[in-house]
C-alpha cells in the first residue's frame, strides 16, 4: 500500500514538470517567434489611447481585503467540514449534532457580518472605511462612472 | 518505481495532456460556433471546412505575434502570471479518471493518478489559479489590469467557498474523497430506470456548484473581472501574443475542469447504458463522459449567449447571500437526512 501511495504522487510530480516545461516552452517559443519591434508608445500602459494618468498603484477599497478575510475564516470552516463528511456513515446523529452546533456558531458569525453590511458593495459603506479617500474608483461600484 | 513505469506514466501524460489541449482548442472554435450560430452569424468559415482549422491559425498567429513587455510591468511577475495560471489550470487534470478502472501492466490507463484525495487536490490546485490572476493584475502597472485583477480575486474566493460546501453534500453521501469512490457510488439505478446519479439526491447542491463552476472559471454571466466594456479585458490588458494565449488557455482548460468535475460529482461519471461486444463495451463509458462533458460545456455557451452580464454588487451579494446560505442549508438537510437513515 505505501508504495503505491508514493507512486500516485510520483505521478502527479511528472506530470508537473512535463506541464511547467510546456509552460515554460510556450513563453520562450512565443518569445523566439515574435517580432521585437519596441517604442516608447507602445510599451507604455494601455489607456484608451490616451496619455496614461498617474500610477495605477492607488489605494483601492478597504472591501477587498474584508472579502479576503472573511474567506479565510469561512475556508478554515470548510476545512473541518471535509473530515467529517468523510467519516459521516461512522458518526451519524452525534456527529450532525457536533457539527449543528459548530455551523450555527459560525452562522451567528455569519449573520452578524450580514447586519454589519460587509457583504454590501452598494451605497453607504456601513462595514468600516470603505472605499479610500482619493477617490479611487476600484470599488466595484456598479453603476457608477468607473 | 521502475524506469519501465515512469516511462509508461510519461507516455500516458503527454497523451492525455495532447487531448485536453487539442479539446481546449477545439472548445474556443466550438464556442465561436455556437455563439454565431445563435446570434444568427456564421462564425469562423475560413480557415478549413466550416472554420475546423481555426484554432490552428490562432495558435501560429498567437506565436508569432509581438511579444511585449511594457515598461512599467514588474517583469519577473509579469512573466510568472500566465505560466502559473496556465500550470495550475493543466495540473488539476491529473487526477480526473475518464472511465472505469482499466488496468494495463499495473498502471491505470484512464486516470493519470487515483489519489485518495482527489476532490481535495483539485480544489486546492484550482484555487491556486486565483494567484496568476491576481498578479497578472498587480504586476502589469495598468489601471484596468489592477481593476480586473481585483474584481477576480475577491469573485473567486468568494465562490470558492459556495463550490467548497456544495461538494460536502457528495462527500457526505459517498464517504470518500476519491473521485473514482465518487462516481462508483452511482452505479445502478433506483427503481431500476432512474439513474442512481448524486444530481437526484443533491439538486441543491449540483445548482450551488453549477452556478459557482461558472463564477469561478469567469465565464459570463460572471465575467467581471475581463467585462470588456469597462475594464477593456481586465487582468490581461498588457498581455501580448502567447502569453496572452495562456490565460485564454487556462480560462478553457479550467472550463473542461469544471464541466469534468461537474460530470463525476453529480452526473454519474462514465456510467450509462452499456452493451453489445467487448470492444464496444470498454468504450461505451468514455463516449457516456464525454458526451456529459460536453453537454456541460454546451451549457457553458448557451448560459453565455443568453444571459447579460451581472453587477460586480449583484455578483458578490449573490454569491455570498445567496449560494452560501443555500450550500450551508443542504449540507444541514442532507446530514440529517443521512443520519436518520443510518441510525
Amino acid at each position: 500500500m505505501p508504495n503505491t501511495y508514493f507512486q500516485n504522487y510520483l505521478v502527479i510530480l511528472l506530470m508537473l514538470g512535463v506541464v511547467v516545461l510546456l509552460a515554460g516552452g510556450m513563453i520562450v517559443l512565443s518569445y523566439l517567434l515574435g517580432q521585437h519591434r519596441p517604442s516608447r508608445v507602445k510599451l507604455s500602459p494601455y489607456e484608451c489611447g490616451m496619455v496614461p494618468t498617474g500610477d495605477a498603484r492607488q489605494r483601492f477599497s478597504v472591501k477587498f481585503y474584508l472579502v479576503a478575510m472573511v474567506f479565510i475564516l469561512f475556508d478554515v470552516e470548510i476545512v473541518f467540514l471535509y473530515p467529517w463528511a468523510v467519516i459521516f456513515h461512522e458518526l451519524r446523529m452525534f456527529g450532525f449534532l457536533e457539527m449543528l452546533l459548530f455551523l450555527l456558531l459560525v452562522g451567528a458569525g455569519f449573520a452578524y457580518l450580514w447586519k454589519m453590511g460587509v457583504l454590501d458593495w452598494t451605497g453607504s459603506d456601513t462595514g468600516g472605511p470603505a472605499g479610500g479617500t482619493g477617490g479611487s474608483p476600484a470599488g466595484g461600484r456598479a453603476g457608477g462612472p468607473e | 518505481m521502475s524506469p519501465l513505469m515512469v516511462l509508461f506514466a510519461l507516455a500516458k501524460i503527454v497523451v492525455i495532456l495532447l487531448v485536453l489541449l487539442t479539446v481546449v482548442a477545439y472548445a474556443v472554435w466550438f464556442e465561436r460556433k455556437l455563439l454565431a450560430h445563435m446570434q444568427c452569424r456564421w462564425g469562423p468559415t475560413r480557415v478549413g471546412p466550416h472554420g475546423l482549422l481555426q484554432p490552428l491559425a490562432d495558435a501560429i498567429k498567437l506565436l508569432t505575434k509581438e511579444d511585449l513587455t511594457p515598461s512599467e510591468v514588474f517583469p519577473l511577475v509579469y512573466l510568472l502570471a500566465p505560466f502559473l495560471s496556465l500550470v495550475t489550470a493543466l495540473l488539476a487534470f491529473a487526477v480526473i479518471p475518464f472511465g472505469p478502472e482499466t488496468r494495463v501492466g499495473g498502471m491505470d490507463l484512464f486516470q493519470i493518478a487515483d489519489l485518495d484525495i482527489g476532490v481535495l487536490f483539485i480544489l486546492s490546485v484550482s484555487s491556486m489559479g486565483v494567484y496568476g490572476i491576481a498578479l497578472a493584475g498587480w504586476s502589469s502597472n495598468s489601471k484596468y489590469s489592477l481593476l480586473g485583477g481585483l474584481r477576480s480575486s475577491a469573485q473567486m474566493i468568494s465562490y470558492e467557498l459556495a463550490i467548497g460546501l456544495s461538494i460536502i453534500g457528495v462527500l457526505l453521501l459517498t464517504g470518500s474523497l476519491s473521485l473514482r469512490a465518487i462516481v462508483e457510488n452511482q452505479a445502478g439505478a433506483y427503481w431500476g430506470f432512474l439513474p442512481r446519479w448524486n444530481i437526484i439526491p443533491q439538486f441543491a447542491g449540483f445548482v450551488c456548484f453549477l452556478v459557482a463552476a461558472i463564477a469561478e472559471t469567469n465565464r459570463l454571466p460572471f465575467d467581471l473581472p475581463e467585462a470588456e466594456t469597462e475594464l477593456v479585458a481586465g487582468y490581461h490588458t498588457e498581455y501580448s501574443s502567447m502569453k496572452f494565449g495562456m490565460f485564454f488557455m487556462a480560462e478553457y482548460a479550467n472550463m473542461v475542469t469544471a464541466s469534468c468535475l461537474a460530470t463525476l460529482l453529480f452526473f454519474g461519471g462514465w456510467h450509462g447504458p452499456v452493451f453489445g461486444p467487448a470492444i464496444l463495451q470498454a468504450l461505451l463509458p468514455l463516449l457516456w463522459f464525454s458526451l456529459k462533458v460536453l453537454f456541460f460545456l454546451f451549457l457553458y455557451v448557451w448560459i453565455r449567449a443568453t444571459l447579460p452580464r451581472f453587477r460586480y454588487d449583484q455578483l458578490m451579494a449573490f454569491g455570498w447571500k445567496f449560494l452560501v446560505p443555500l450550500a450551508l442549508g443542504n449540507l444541514v438537510v442532507t446530514s440529517l437526512v443521512l443520519a436518520i437513515r443510518w441510525s
